[in-house]
């Protein structure tokens, strides 16, 4: 394990686009990055937190934000220099914010994914190989389990919410030398099933519902991210489960605990195992492999 | 109480939209065409806020099991009451038994059920609007099928008073007329070649099959990006930036445009690189498979302008009907 700390970004000046008339959009970067993330989420809280008259959405993305607003309530200029001023008063080194670690156990390579990928793999940059296989080559890595390894070696934040409800966009809490990366696929699949794990970009992503999809596939978890019914527990104030800022720590199960969690789950009992964290962005740059683990350790107490 | 003894292609309750969701993933919904579902509650003396049934292409037929009040409005829909034709725009008495019978749109391709009261669904996170991938919302959060029931509300007024309210011709739209929807260029639109980003507003695209509520496909050709090492995070295609959030009416470049429509999906990795404007999108709701459109690029003055327009018409529907 290195010891390597999280490097600064330097952020280029923002972008502030409009939407037509009623939303605007905020470029932070063009590329991925903890402060890019940590700045979107830090502006967009700031913005809730001030209760701005005529704010009808607030959405952090993962080196973005969004806001929708009612436009003959606030003029688009004066949403902007509202926005500008907020952005100049946050600054995330004095920034932490509560936030909680949630186990996700994940089967890889389950038959369902396995299944779907090999249907597809036409549609794949490298049809010999499963989607595990060719994500390990190309970082360099020595076959599947090696890949599931690393996946799993350290937790994800869930840097944006969306696509369609429920769906976390995940960056894995580790140096950038050590961050996977993998294209998706060169033509979408038009199926992916519920509950698949997968990962395109720099991102891990948990597919709340069958439907299309591209990004790279390596198993599914027993736990859903939507419950429009509002059957379980922890889907009693919301039907989706993550939040922008959640730490996702996925651990890989066997077919036994599978079995036995969705048993749970579909029986309405299932409660997730989360703990509460107050996350501070200097304490995970400055060493972000004794960070996870501290923060972990507090999850399986 | 209303049943429903034909559903039609794609019939659901809506409302004006359901908000504050967005970070979860979760679109606005309601009317595709605000406007219209606007102009229909007012005509039977509704508030903006009440449930209407959007009707797409071909219309559901209703059977009423009490007198009622109701209005369509929005693209043009042959309909008939136990035969009898009613008018498009105007507030008409359905008396309890009466069968409400509709037929293809013949220009447009949503038209508005109002009924006096609202339809009358319970409210899912604030908003009675139906969103069909998670199927909450409306009734049972799907398009209406047969057999169906629908209660009305009430709202306290005088029904017999709204009877014959029509709306000023000159105050609406016609959807044959469309031929461009003004779009803010912008988003991404750094990932166009100065001539891609010149020819979106030059070409003629084509609306296909795919065009539904989350969102228009259109045809025409390819534009160009951009060529450029991709920066961490984004995927390989020249096509993708790191996930961002999209804007309803966004135009996103997957290759061939797609302008995302109320159930839009809420983000993901496609460069956008304009948005209809709020107005306009009401337009391009009415424009039909296979039809033809324009994006003509304004400023968001120009974008407020509309809007102002948009609201003086509503207004002056509203005020002929006092």
């Amino acid at each position: 394990m290195t010891e390597a700390r999280i490097e600064r970004t330097e952020l280029p000046e923002p972008r502030y686009e409009f939407g037509g008339d009623d939303h605007v959009f905020v470029e932070l970067d063009e590329a991925m990055s903890f402060d890019a993330n940590f700045q979107a989420m830090a502006i967009t809280q700031q913005i809730g937190e001030r209760d701005i008259e005529g704010i009808v959405e607030i959405c952090p993305a993962n080196a973005s934000y969004m806001i929708r607003f009612d436009p003959d309530v606030i003029r688009p200029d004066a949403m902007v220099d509202e926005l500008r001023e907020i952005a100049a008063e946050t600054d995330i080194e004095e920034y932490s914010w509560k936030t909680r670690i949630v186990d996700v156990p994940v089967l890889f390579q389950d038959p369902w994914t396995h299944e779907t990928l090999m249907e597809f793999r036409d549609r794949h940059q490298d049809p010999d190989a499963t989607d595990l296989e060719y994500s390990a080559r190309i970082n360099g890595l020595d076959g599947a389990e090696e890949f599931i390894d690393a996946f799993v070696g350290a937790p994800h934040m869930t840097t944006m919410v969306g696509f369609v409800p429920g769906l976390p966009w995940c960056f894995q809490m580790v140096p950038r030398s050590e961050q996977l990366e993998v294209p998706k696929y060169e033509q979408p699949r038009t199926n992916t099933p519920s509950r698949a794990v997968g990962f395109g970009g720099a991102f891990s992503v948990i597919y709340p519902v069958q439907g299309a999809g591209g990004y790279q596939l390596y198993g599914r978890t027993p736990i859903e991210v939507l419950d429009a019914d509002q059957r379980l527990p922890d889907f009693q104030e919301s039907i989706v489960f993550p939040n922008p800022g959640d730490i996702l720590n996925y651990r890989p199960i066997d077919r036994d605990e599978y079995d036995a969690v969705r048993e749970e789950v579909e029986a309405g009992t299932y409660e997730y195992t989360t703990a509460a964290v107050e996350f501070s962005p200097e304490e995970f740059f400055e060493t972000p492999h004794e960070y996870n683990e501290e923060i972990t350790e507090v999850l399986y107490r | 109480m209303i049943t429903v003894l034909d559903g039609g292609i794609s019939t659901t309750v809506q409302d004006l939209g359901r908000f504050g969701q967005y970070h979860i993933g979760m679109p606005p919904s309601g009317a595709m065409d605000l406007f219209s579902h606007e102009v229909a509650n007012a005509l039977v003396g509704n508030d903006s806020e009440a449930a209407t049934v959007e009707m797409t292409y071909g219309g559901a037929d209703l059977r009423f099991e009490g007198d009622a009040v109701v209005a369509l409005a929005g693209a043009e829909m042959p309909a008939r009451v136990d035969g009898d034709e009613i008018p498009t725009h105007e507030a008409v008495r359905v008396e309890s038994g009466q069968k409400l019978e509709t037929d293809f749109t013949t220009t447009g391709a949503r038209t508005y059920l109002a009924v006096a009261g609202g339809i009358d669904v319970p409210e899912v996170m604030g908003s009675k609007s139906t969103y069909t991938l998670v199927g909450i919302g409306g009734h049972e959060g799907r398009t209406l099928e047969e057999g169906d029931e629908l209660a009305i509300g009430e709202n306290g007024v005088d029904r017999e008073a709204v009877i014959g309210n029509s709306a000023p011709e000159a105050r609406l739209r016609d959807f044959e007329e469309i031929d461009s929807v003004r779009i803010v260029v912008g988003l991404c639109d750094y990932r166009l070649t100065d001539e891609s980003r010149e020819r979106l507003c030059e070409i003629d695209w084509k609306v296909t099959p795919e065009a539904d509520r989350v969102g228009y496909r259109l045809e025409g050709p390819e534009l160009e990006f951009v060529e450029r090492e991709q920066p961490f995070g984004a995927g390989t295609d020249p096509s993708n930036v790191v996930d961002v959030g999209y804007p309803i009416g966004s135009i996103q470049l997957p290759q061939k445009p797609i302008v995302l429509m109320r159930d839009a999906v809420t983000g993901g990795g496609y460069a956008t690189v304009a948005t209809v404007i709020s107005t306009d999108r009401d337009l391009l709701a009415q424009v039909r498979t296979h039809q033809t459109v324009r994006f003509d690029a304004v400023t968001v003055d120009e974008a407020l302008e509309a809007r102002e327009a948009a609201q003086a018409d509503l207004d002056a529907i509203r005020d002929a009907l006092e």
